[in-house]
């Protein structure tokens, strides 16, 4: 998908932002608008990954947007700095570094906590500008006197002027800006931020730090900012104390929200429209300050009914016009049979895991009490390597609570958990699952605006590059081994066919296949399958048993399931658990005679 | 200079300030308690009822048929947003319903100052709390005093609704489990648009008897969105109690710091928050796993 159309983007784009002067200027573009829209665009940018691509609602985009200006209009106003692009690079730096801070304490939460935190951090810095820090800011007053760049290249001078001079200067700002807003989103790094959006739990369980990914987001974010706010200041020759305020938040919201989220254009179609709406409203409209009232009206509609902005309407329209034309060619897509694929997954990439011949997996007395309520209490858990063991209990049973505990989505009260001898208690889910133990989840958790195959990949990824990791600048197929792994993923569970559907046009008997694929591309060494074969049909259930038997090649696995034919049929050995606790453990054989669990579990009336 | 009287007179604004402060959030909490919306037009709202208690009061000279009448417009107010455009977004991204909460809020900043300009106007306070109060040892002026009692009231009201009734019981188990209530039989929606009527209503009122304290701006209502945002932060969202407790600190926060230095009142109130942010990240009284 991308190879071919890597660089045409970039081209369109360079055109685009050459052409525009000689076309929308001679139609009564004033290259004053023009250059705002510039800046409006870029400063999006870098909102728009935040946003767009991981989710990430920031109210305080202004206080990065200050910082970068004031830091780049200090250097050259007062400390009398002359090279303008130097002091470009120090104001992003600094407001990258001021991202990083505030992502550190901000990033503590999430959803509407987020958003609040932000509103209140970017208004400290606003205060911050205004009185305790106006001996260098200049208060309510801003810094005047900002200059324009000058280059001097093999005896070439030119200084940047005013209006299209500066467009050209601006211009290019903003297209390097794109290309590697570009790269980034391309990038293994632009995947797991919009998995990260689609589903920060998955994104975590499938061994990605999202934490780090986040405040990487945030960090860039805020560098695109102080970028922007410097050339703000060389622009007006003057750095305005209002990009710290929240309607300069507000302004590059509603702008992105207007010009589509996730497209990395909408901030720049967004405020070319706001901006020309605002000249046309208010100068040939002589609406004055009811321009305003407009544009909030406007903005409330199109999140009412055009969520996803213009470009996302516009890509809808041709999508749907596309889909008509293409419909009759409607070849219905039969998924494949697992059983019919014999496939194999690359081997791991750990070569770490020294030979262990003790247990792969052991639970020491591992006990959990949520207040008054203990759920699981003082289990006794060993797996050999290569087993496929079973476990079952009735509902309630804490089957779910253990596995949550052996993934390391929550940490045990007390006892110790073991894999490959190595103690895991406490561990977070993303370094567990690094360490090869990972689980399928018993309600799906997919990245269900994203394709089979971009499913897949993010889960590979975790395992090629490690826990974490900043190539944000290579391009995701050139990441070693990763097609091999996707692909191989793809067909063991079936789903090579169906690769490029989005996930949530599967059926469910799809899904729960790439459920367990998720799971499965990250390599683990021992899986954990939580009620793989529930709410299926006969079918679908016959072709995940036959999927289970093939992918427990190599592999150790532990299946919860109620399907008690399917684990009698599966497991060496079955462990009971009942009440918290384990009941029973033995070869299916063994189960079956076993006089508690025929009391506890199958209701006695098996004797 | 810090002396006795200008610390007890910065101690009484500060409980001023956050009385005002506690009764707007525990609008803001209650509503996103139970419906699981963050109302980015709250700050809006609070502008509206002083607003609106301003041409109640210019058409009658009656400051408690302005409080009255103010109360009542932005019921309406809140229940016709709920009605007409909020239920729609309870089933969408905790983002989406920002963003239009957000855009309603400009699109009722830019409506007032269509109407009214952006020139402050004033209310006067009514006639029996006009002048200053001599406290023994220091004088203050009359109204804030009542403000002080007026909004008192007003969170004693809004607890026994909360805490002593039937809408109230439903509304806190509405905040435990909504779907859980709708389960019982409980016609959630009803209930919804009261509490965005009542949570509006809070802001308004407060709005209005703010009004005499103040200068009434459109934009007024920014500033106060944030510091409420910052109670409820400190507080714990969706906790009425927290947004109490929040609001008084956050209020002789902003208050006794301006003493010593009003550059760095502002910044003390964030710093604070940080550090709670940083110690208790539910809040001082919000539980553990609401996020």
């Amino acid at each position: 998908m991308l190879g071919r159309h890597a660089v045409l983007v970039e081209i369109l784009t360079a055109i685009g932002l050459i052409v525009a002067p000689f076309t929308l200027g001679r139609l009564g573009l004033a290259p004053g608008t023009a250059n705002q829209i510039l800046i409006w665009g870029l400063f999006g940018v870098g909102f728009d990954l935040l946003f767009g691509y991981t989710g990430l609602l920031s109210f305080g985009q202004s206080a990065f947007y200050g910082t970068g200006g004031f830091v780049a209009a200090y250097l050259l106003t007062r400390v009398g700095m002359s090279n303008v692009l130097l002091a470009l690079v120090i104001g992003m730096i600094a407001a990258a570094i001021a991202g990083y801070g505030v992502g550190l304490i901000a990033l503590r939460r999430t959803g509407i906590y987020f958003a609040m935190i932000t509103v209140a951090i970017a208004e400290m810095f606003f205060f911050l500008e205004n009185s305790p820090l106006s001996a260098w800011t200049g208060g309510e007053n801003g810094l005047p006197g900002v200059p324009t760049p000058r280059f001097d290249l093999f005896g070439f001078h030119y200084q940047v002027g005013p209006d299209w001079s500066m467009y050209g200067f601006l211009a290019i700002c903003y297209f390097i800006g794109i290309v590697i807003a570009l790269r980034i989103v391309r990038s293994p790094v632009g995947a797991i931020l919009s998995a990260i959006r689609e589903n920060p739990l998955r994104a975590a369980a499938v061994g990605h730090n999202v934490h780090g990914y986040k405040l990487t987001a945030f960090v860039i974010a805020a560098a695109y900012a102080g970028v922007a706010g410097g050339l703000l200041g060389v622009l007006q020759a003057f750095m305005p104390p209002e990009a710290f305020t929240f309607d300069t938040s507000g302004q590059l919201i509603i702008q992105t929200v207007i010009g589509g989220t996730g497209t990395l254009f909408g901030p720049l179609v967004g405020a070319a429209v706001w901006l020309s709406l605002r000249d046309f409203l208010q100068q040939s409209l002589n609406l004055g300050a009811a321009w305003k009232l407009v544009l909030g009206v406007i903005f409330v509609l199109l999140v009412c009914f055009l969520r996803r902005g213009l470009i996302g309407g516009l890509r809808d329209a041709i999508g749907w016009l596309m889909a008509r034309r293409d419909a009759p060619a409607g070849e219905t897509d039969k998924p494949v049979p697992a059983a019919a694929v014999v496939a194999t997954v690359g081997p791991s990439r750990r070569k770490d895991e020294t030979p262990f011949s003790g247990p792969v997996l052991e639970a020491r007395g591992v006990t959990k009490s949520f207040g008054g309520l203990v759920a699981n209490r003082d289990i006794q858990f060993s797996v050999k390597q290569g087993e496929l063991r079973g476990v079952i209990g009735p509902n309630g049973a804490g089957k779910s609570t253990f596995f949550k505990m052996l993934t390391g989505e929550l940490p045990p009260s007390s006892g110790q958990i073991m894999f490959h001898g190595r103690d895991i208690t406490g561990l977070d889910i993303a370094s567990v699952c690094q360490l090869g133990l990972t689980k399928s989840y018993q309600v799906n958790q997919l990245f269900n605006r994203l394709t089979v195959r971009a499913n897949v990949v993010i889960a590979a990824l975790a395992e090629r590059r490690g826990r974490f990791s900043l190539d944000f600048l290579r391009r995701i197929d050139r990441v070693p081994g990763l097609d091999a792994q996707v692909e191989g993923t793809l067909a063991l569970v079936g789903l090579a066919a169906r690769a490029d559907v989005p996930v949530s046009e599967l059926a469910y008997g799809e899904k729960r296949r790439l459920e367990i694929g998720l799971a499965l591309a990250s390599s683990p060494s021992l899986l954990l399958l939580d009620e793989p074969l529930a709410g299926m049909s006969p079918r679908e259930r016959a072709e995940t048993v036959t999927l289970l038997k093939n992918i427990r090649r190599g592999r150790t696995l532990v299946v919860v399931d109620h399907d008690m034919d399917a684990i009698f049929e599966l497991a060496e050995r079955i462990t009971v658990l009942h009440e918290g606790a384990v009941l029973a453990e033995g070869t299916p054989a063994e189960i079956q005679r076993n006089k508690f669990v025929q009391e506890a579990y199958l209701g006695g009336v098996a004797a | 200079m810090v002396t006795w009287p200008n610390f007890f007179s910065q101690l009484f604004n500060g409980l001023a300030l956050g009385a005002l402060l506690a009764l707007i959030s525990s609008g803001l909490t209650i509503i996103y308690g139970t419906l699981g919306v963050l109302n980015l037009a709250h700050g809006a709202m609070f502008m509206l009822g002083g607003y609106a208690g301003y041409v109640a009061y210019e058409a009658t000279g009656s400051f408690t048929i302005a409080v009255v009448a103010g109360s009542v417009f932005l019921v309406v107010v809140g229940v016709l947003m709920e009605r007409v455009i909020i239920r729609y977004f309870y089933s969408r991204p905790a983002e989406d319903q920002i963003l239009v909460t957000f855009g309603i809020g400009i699109c009722l900043v830019e409506a007032i100052r269509l109407f009214f300009g952006s020139l402050s106007k004033t209310v006067s306070p009514p006639d029996w709390a006009a002048g200053i109060t001599s406290l023994g040892f220091m004088f203050y002026p009359t109204y804030r005093l009542a403000v002080v009692g007026i909004i008192a009231v007003a969170l004693v009201a809004l607890f026994l609704v909360l805490f002593r009734t039937r809408i109230g019981l439903i509304v806190r188990a509405g905040i435990e489990d909504s779907a859980m209530v709708d389960a019982l039989g409980i016609d959630v929606d009803r209930v919804f648009m009261i509490v965005f009527g009542i949570g509006a209503m809070a802001a308004g009122f407060a709005g209005i008897v703010n009004a005499p304290v103040v200068s009434l701006t459109p934009d007024m209502g920014d500033a106060i969105l944030v510091e409420t945002f910052v109670v409820v932060v400190i507080g714990g969202v969706g906790s009425f109690t927290g947004a109490i407790l929040g609001g008084l600190i956050s209020g002789e926060i902003l208050s006794l710091t301006s003493m010593v230095d009003p550059a760095y009142s502002g910044v003390m109130l964030f710093a604070v928050m940080t550090l709670v942010l940083m110690l208790r990240p539910q809040g001082l009284l919000g539980t553990r796993g609401r996020t």
